[in-house]
């Protein structure tokens, strides 16, 4: 009984919301009669079915993809500048007023640029993944490296370390923790990006399952794959937060 | 001018066979600031343990770190095992106040690291992994290979940190304070047992303190750094057995000596220097 405890208010958050969701659509079908589809009755319904469904899960399988994709990506951007960015103070004065620039526009502005250079499909989902999460990556890693043990760096240097031993032999493995946590933060804004930047040119994929339900005017199940980004959004976020934990647990 | 300067010459060269590092007149600068240290000449025998004593900010850090290659002199020279020496020598080893394990690596990797890099001396895996067992156990962590760094106390880490540069087989041992940063009973444990290790491991070591009990207890030699720019004040040989502790009366006669001439020093080059009463009869100059 004990044991459940710490999950009484949590889950009584989500049963509030979910009662307030009922309520919001049974007022709003009064007026409008096809929001009764919205209903989280008719969402569950669709949404017991959808995760049974075979085509459902290519849609995710596919987004996951981009995801990956995107997140390695900016991990072999970000990294690496964020470690020059940490080592040489003319690449840190140089590049970070255009950085700061290039992170305050919204990443979805590039889209019809990313499409006419990029062409129709993956690719510039691709992008728009990756250029969204450099940035989190490429602040944290910097800052990981200007709070590197001065010490670790003179006992490399005391054994003559190469530049490439010192880069992997103390510099990454000391910033792990910082970059994990840039991936966290990555993790998160590439999950918010992924469904409107897989609403343009792209025949799958949650954000594209999205307005096809809108077209084909299944209204349940829209909001069911509402429910399915929120929860694997959530999963994504856990895995990430258990990562770090675990990494810092093993130190 | 002339006169002296073929005797010095060879007599550098007939001590380089005797000798693991010998350095003359170095002096070292900061960028941006006066001379730290200025015409400093130092031999270390094979073996020899050789305790730098001074106040703190007298450049004693700094001297260490030109002496043990990883800075580089304005003038003078330094040369290990009678080669010049531009980069730290893979037959040295450094030990600092902080002992500065890498996190991520157990106690067994962490103390053969660097064991493997390039510009070390190539050694065969299961040589490696013999040389660090016995380092190891040498500084007492036998059955802690497998520990993390955050599992171990402050005299451990710095165990692991001796183990770490004995396994290299040095020549010669820097230790800058590495003892600083433990309680008196633990570091009286670590000099005994800095000791007993570069004895069995036939190193020299130079070891840099602020502590003249430190000093009086481990040196065969003792250097007294002083004044701005630093210098070799004066040296004292110790020749008094171990352990040291048994020889309460030669122990604290040396320590009056050095306390003497730590307050000459402190005094500077006031004139009272002249009116003060000179309480050591064979003071060695250097
Ligand atoms: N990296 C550095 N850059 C500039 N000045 C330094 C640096 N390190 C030490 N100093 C200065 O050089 C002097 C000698 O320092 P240090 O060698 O650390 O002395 P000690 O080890 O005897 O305490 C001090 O005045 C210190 O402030
Ligand atoms: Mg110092």
């Amino acid at each position: 009984m004990r044991m459940f405890a710490p999950l009484i208010l949590p889950v009584f958050g989500l049963g509030l919301a979910g009662a307030l969701w009922a309520v919001a659509t049974l007022l709003l079908a009064t007026d409008t009669p096809i929001l009764a589809n919205f209903a989280p009755v008719e969402a569950l319904r669709a949404f017991l079915r959808l995760v049974a469904d075979p085509l459902m899960w290519e849609h995710i399988g596919v987004s996951l993809q981009r995801v990956a994709v995107g997140l390695v990506v900016a991990l072999a951007v970000g990294v690496p500048m964020g470690i020059l960015t940490g080592v040489s103070r003319a690449f840190a004065q140089t590049t970070t007023p255009l950085f700061q620039f290039l992170r305050m526009i919204s990443p979805l502005s590039w889209m019809p640029i990313a499409v006419m250079v990029l062409g129709v499909g993956d690719a510039p989902v691709y992008f728009l993944l990756a250029f969204a999460a450099v940035w989190p990556i490429l602040l944290n890693t910097s800052a990981g490296v200007a709070q590197l043990d001065r010490n670790w760096l003179m006992l490399a240097r005391s054994l003559s370390a190469t530049r490439f031993e010192t880069i992997f032999r103390v510099v990454l493995p000391g910033i792990v923790a910082h970059i994990l946590s840039g991936v966290r933060l990555a993790i998160g804004i590439i999950w918010i990006i992924l469904v409107p930047a897989e609403m343009l040119g792209v025949s799958a994929g949650l954000g594209y399952f999205i307005l096809d339900a809108r077209d084909r005017l299944a209204y349940p199940d829209l909001m069911a794959a509402i429910l399915i980004i929120g929860a694997l959004g959530f999963a994504l976020d856990y895995a990430a937060r258990w990562l770090y934990q675990h990494w810092l647990h093993k130190r | 001018m002339n006169a002296p300067q073929p005797r010095a010459a060879t007599l550098g060269r007939d001590r380089a066979t005797e000798q693991v590092l010998s350095a003359e007149r170095l002096s070292f600068a900061y960028a941006k600031s006066g001379t730290t240290f200025e015409d400093v000449s130092i031999g270390i025998g094979r073996r020899e343990i050789v305790c730098l004593l001074g106040g703190s900010g007298c450049g004693k850090s700094t001297l260490l770190r030109v002496l043990a290659g990883l800075e580089t002199a304005r003038a003078g020279t330094v040369s290990f095992l009678g080669q010049p020496l531009n980069h730290p020598h893979p037959r040295s080893a450094l030990v600092f106040q902080q002992a500065s394990l890498l996190p991520w690596l157990n106690v067994f990797d962490n103390a053969s690291f660097g064991l493997d890099f390039k510009h070390q001396p190539a050694i065969e895996a299961s040589a490696r992994k013999a040389r660090v067992r016995e380092a190891l156990a040498a500084v007492g962590l036998a059955g802690r290979e497998q520990a993390w760094p955050a599992e171990l106390s402050g005299g451990q880490t710095q165990r692991v940190a001796l183990a770490r540069a004995l396994a290299r087989e040095p020549e010669l041992l820097f230790a800058d304070e590495p003892f600083s940063a433990l309680d008196a009973i633990t570091r009286a444990e670590m000099q005994r047992l800095l000791v007993e290790v570069v004895h069995r491991w036939h190193a020299a070591v130079l070891l840099v303190t602020h502590d003249i009990d430190e000093a009086i207890l481990v040196a065969d030699r003792i250097l007294l750094m002083a004044g701005k720019p630093g210098h070799i004040h004066r040296q004292w040989a110790v020749d008094i057995p171990h352990p040291r502790e048994d020889h309460a009366e030669a122990v604290t006669t040396l320590r009056m000596q050095i306390l003497a001439a730590l307050r000459a020093t402190t005094e500077g080059a006031a004139p009272t220097l002249a009116a003060a009463p000179a309480p050591t009869p064979t003071p060695t100059h250097s």
